[in-house]
């Protein structure tokens, strides 16, 4: 599907801006939606370029800014802080060699945190792309990111 | 009736007033930093909290409805402390160099730190800085000063239905930004100024032109005219601490000759020439088949919002420039001819309400013959204020002198431009004339007047009756272009400003311009007219001297040339 018939499957109200916005982001390699986008959606659902923005902003999940196939979002909230005793987060970015808010040169590997993605009792978790991965190890971290390497298709999805 | 004690007072109210409502009512002050008269709650800043027994956490008193049997404390040692660390939080996500920001002593959480008595700091400075937005003639917005207490997202969303300001992104890292964090000037931003206007500290503020003015009135070379609009003599007493209100001519007049001003003169002399063009324009269109509804031309920001948003309706608006524009332009046309002087020479300031009156002096168009813009540059009525205590000069104690000729005489008609729905009436008081050829026995047109948002009037013109439209805030004004462009505008007339209340709302008006302020100033405004010998823009005998000298009669050739423009569609994200 078009982003065009994407957007259009969609009633033209602003409660349907979240899914859209969503559905469109899932069609994209790069996990963005651009700014041409952004203004198809506004005056679709008859809001403002700045609304959108501003939902989009809102949401980790969303991004203006093209990203990696794989957006990787380490939860930064209490309990995965807590329970994160090998660091995550040093542990992808060594292994990618970018830091965290950065895209490997390959444009596969994107490296960002989230707000809490609800699984406190599972902590340390993360997500990737739409996949979400907890009780994470250093271990457990490393083989996630080399299986996805070893995938050719790109997506987890 | 709700009965309930705060600081063990005992207060009766009604049903759904806010514990700030009633503690107001009964002289108890609560502090407030987000909260403003006219826009809506958003209990964002916390420094309004209060406590109340049995009540686990500390409540915004702003947003918390009273109830029957509340025990409320405003001033306990645990609200005082919390007020006191969300402030203290607060400046330490903020540049704190107060001397060089503009609203030093003028800074609401400047006052507040200081009334809460922050005298240390606990906190270390942790504001990274972000670029200052200062790419358009009219605002600067500087996020480093930003509180993130959402006066102008909601004045601009909800009072002008722009939506150019939005907050972005989440928590501690919430911004306040146009879409893609783009300079205003690249939105589709009217600069009416509203923001500016509510911003509590200096995030948002007027491009400050007073240097430029300094800079011109020392200049021996130059001669340096002033032209000051209807609605500064209502507001600028608020600048050098009077009420809201009046401020005789004279002693305004007075003070700007003190500053250095070679002439001073009235914008109310174009006002009336206003009338005389944008009045035969419309009796044109009537006659003729133009065009209808005739649309004002007179607000910039109105303008900026139609050639960005509106390119339909641009066939619709006025061809007659702003009064500002036309004295501009006489002052470096007829007015250079008459006294020999090389319009190089002439140096033209205007003092408006306005901050979209500065980017409307900066068109190219707006210039006479190429070269010399017919206005130089704009400051606000608070610039001007700024002026005025930079030199010290104490308005009230100087005596009254006169406007300058050769716009000396001016009408009540044009004083009415100040407010929302005075350029309909004065439009009204000639076209109903000129048309009728008889006199208008009741000359008060009241169902424009006031602060509704959206008002109508009928008027008969020659047998027909004539329905016209006024609408102010640029959220109005949408309904009547939407029903325009639709082609079921029942209207001949419509007269749009962008600001609530009009220019004397202005976004480049004193601080605090509240709907009540607004009331006061709407109430001085309609006194000026009411005292003026004439107040038919018609009857001015200068503007009679002006048509024989110089412009031979309304729309004429030359008129056309010096006093009208047109529009275009200026595409710009929205």
């Amino acid at each position: 599907m078009s982003i065009q018939q994407i957007i259009q499957s969609y009633p033209a109200k602003s409660e349907y801006l979240l899914e859209m916005l969503i559905a469109v982001d899932q069609q994209k390699k790069h996990h963005y939606i651009s700014a041409e986008e952004i203004n198809e959606i506004a005056s679709y659902v008859k809001v403002k370029e700045s609304h959108v923005c501003s939902v989009m902003s809102f949401y980790t999940l969303l991004s203006t800014q093209p990203r990696g196939e794989y957006v990787i979002q380490v939860c930064k909230d209490v309990p995965c802080y807590i329970n994160d005793d090998f660091n995550v987060v040093l542990t992808i970015e060594e292994e990618l060699g970018i830091v965290l808010g950065q895209t490997t040169n390959c444009g596969r590997f994107s490296l960002e945190q989230t707000a809490c993605i609800g699984c406190c009792d599972e902590a340390p978790a993360m997500r990737i792309n739409h996949e979400i991965y907890t009780n994470l190890t250093k271990e457990k971290v490393l083989d996630i990111i080399h299986t996805l390497r070893g995938d050719a298709n790109g997506r987890t999805t | 009736m709700i009965h309930a004690k705060i600081n063990h007072i005992d207060v009766v109210v009604e049903e759904g007033t806010t514990i700030l409502e009633a503690a107001k009512k009964y002289n108890i002050n609560i502090p407030t930093l987000c909260h403003y008269p006219d826009l809506h709650i958003n209990s964002d800043c916390r420094i309004c909290v209060v406590e109340i027994d049995g009540y686990r956490g500390l409540k915004t008193s702003c947003s918390t409805p009273i109830r029957d049997g509340m025990m409320i404390k405003t001033n306990s040692p645990r609200v005082l402390n919390s007020r006191k660390t969300v402030t203290e939080l607060i400046l330490a996500n903020h540049d704190v160099n107060c001397t060089s920001c503009t609203r030093n002593m003028n800074c609401e959480l400047q006052q507040l730190s200081k009334n809460l008595g922050i005298d240390t700091s606990r906190f270390d400075n942790v504001l990274e800085y972000k670029d200052i937005d200062d790419q358009n003639p009219s605002i600067v917005r500087n996020p480093n000063r930003c509180i993130k207490c959402g006066r102008c997202v909601d004045v601009c969303q909800h009072v002008q239905g722009m939506h150019v300001l939005e907050r972005m992104g989440r928590g501690h890292d919430m911004d306040i930004s146009p879409a893609f964090g783009l300079p205003l000037n690249d939105q589709s931003c009217s600069f009416c100024g509203q923001c500016a206007n509510v911003c509590p500290v200096g995030a948002i503020i007027e491009k400050d032109n007073t240097n430029l003015v300094w800079e011109k009135l020392h200049d021996p070379t130059k001669h340096v005219m002033v032209q000051i609009a209807p609605a500064v003599r209502v507001s600028i007493g608020e600048e050098i601490g009077l009420e809201s209100g009046l401020i005789s001519n004279g002693k305004l007049v007075a003070a700007m000759k003190h500053l250095g001003f070679n002439h001073v003169y009235d914008t109310n002399f174009t006002a009336d020439l206003t009338i005389m063009e944008e009045g035969t324009e419309l009796i044109s269109r009537i006659n003729n088949g133009g065009t209808l509804p005739l649309m004002t031309s007179c607000c910039p920001g109105w303008i900026n919002m139609a050639e960005q948003e509106f390119p339909e309706i641009l066939p619709h608006i006025s061809s007659c420039k702003s009064p500002q524009q036309m004295f501009g332009t006489l002052a470096k046309s007829y007015y250079a001819t008459k006294t020999n002087m090389d319009p190089e020479d002439i140096y033209v300031v205007s003092v408006m309400p306005c901050t979209a009156k500065k980017y409307e002096a900066t068109r190219e168009e707006f210039s006479v013959d190429g070269k010399h813009p017919d206005v130089d540059v704009v400051i606000t009525t608070r610039e001007l204020g700024k002026m005025f205590r930079q030199m010290g000069i104490d308005v009230n104690r100087l005596p009254e002198v006169e406007f300058d000729s050769p716009f000396g005489i001016t009408t009540g008609a044009a004083a009415l431009f100040g407010a929302s729905g005075g350029v309909t009436e004065a439009a009204l008081r000639t076209v109903y004339e000129i048309v009728n050829e008889r006199p208008l026995e009741d000359i008060v047109f009241n169902s424009v007047r006031g602060m509704d948002g959206l008002k109508e009037a009928e008027v008969n013109l020659a047998g027909t009756t004539v329905k016209v439209a006024v609408s102010h805030s640029l959220s109005n004004a949408r309904k009547l272009i939407e029903e325009v462009i639709a082609g079921k505008s029942p209207y001949t007339f419509i007269e749009i400003m962008a600001c609530p209340g009009g220019c004397i709302g202005g976004g480049g008006q004193p601080y605090g311009t509240t709907n009540e302020v607004r009331e006061h100033r709407l109430a001085s405004t309609y006194i000026v007219d009411g005292n003026m010998i004439y107040r038919k823009s018609h009857q001015n005998p200068d503007i009679h001297k002006l048509y024989e000298e110089y412009l031979q009669q309304p729309n004429s050739h030359i008129a056309h040339k010096l006093l009208h423009t047109d529009y275009q569609y200026r595409k710009k994200r929205t």
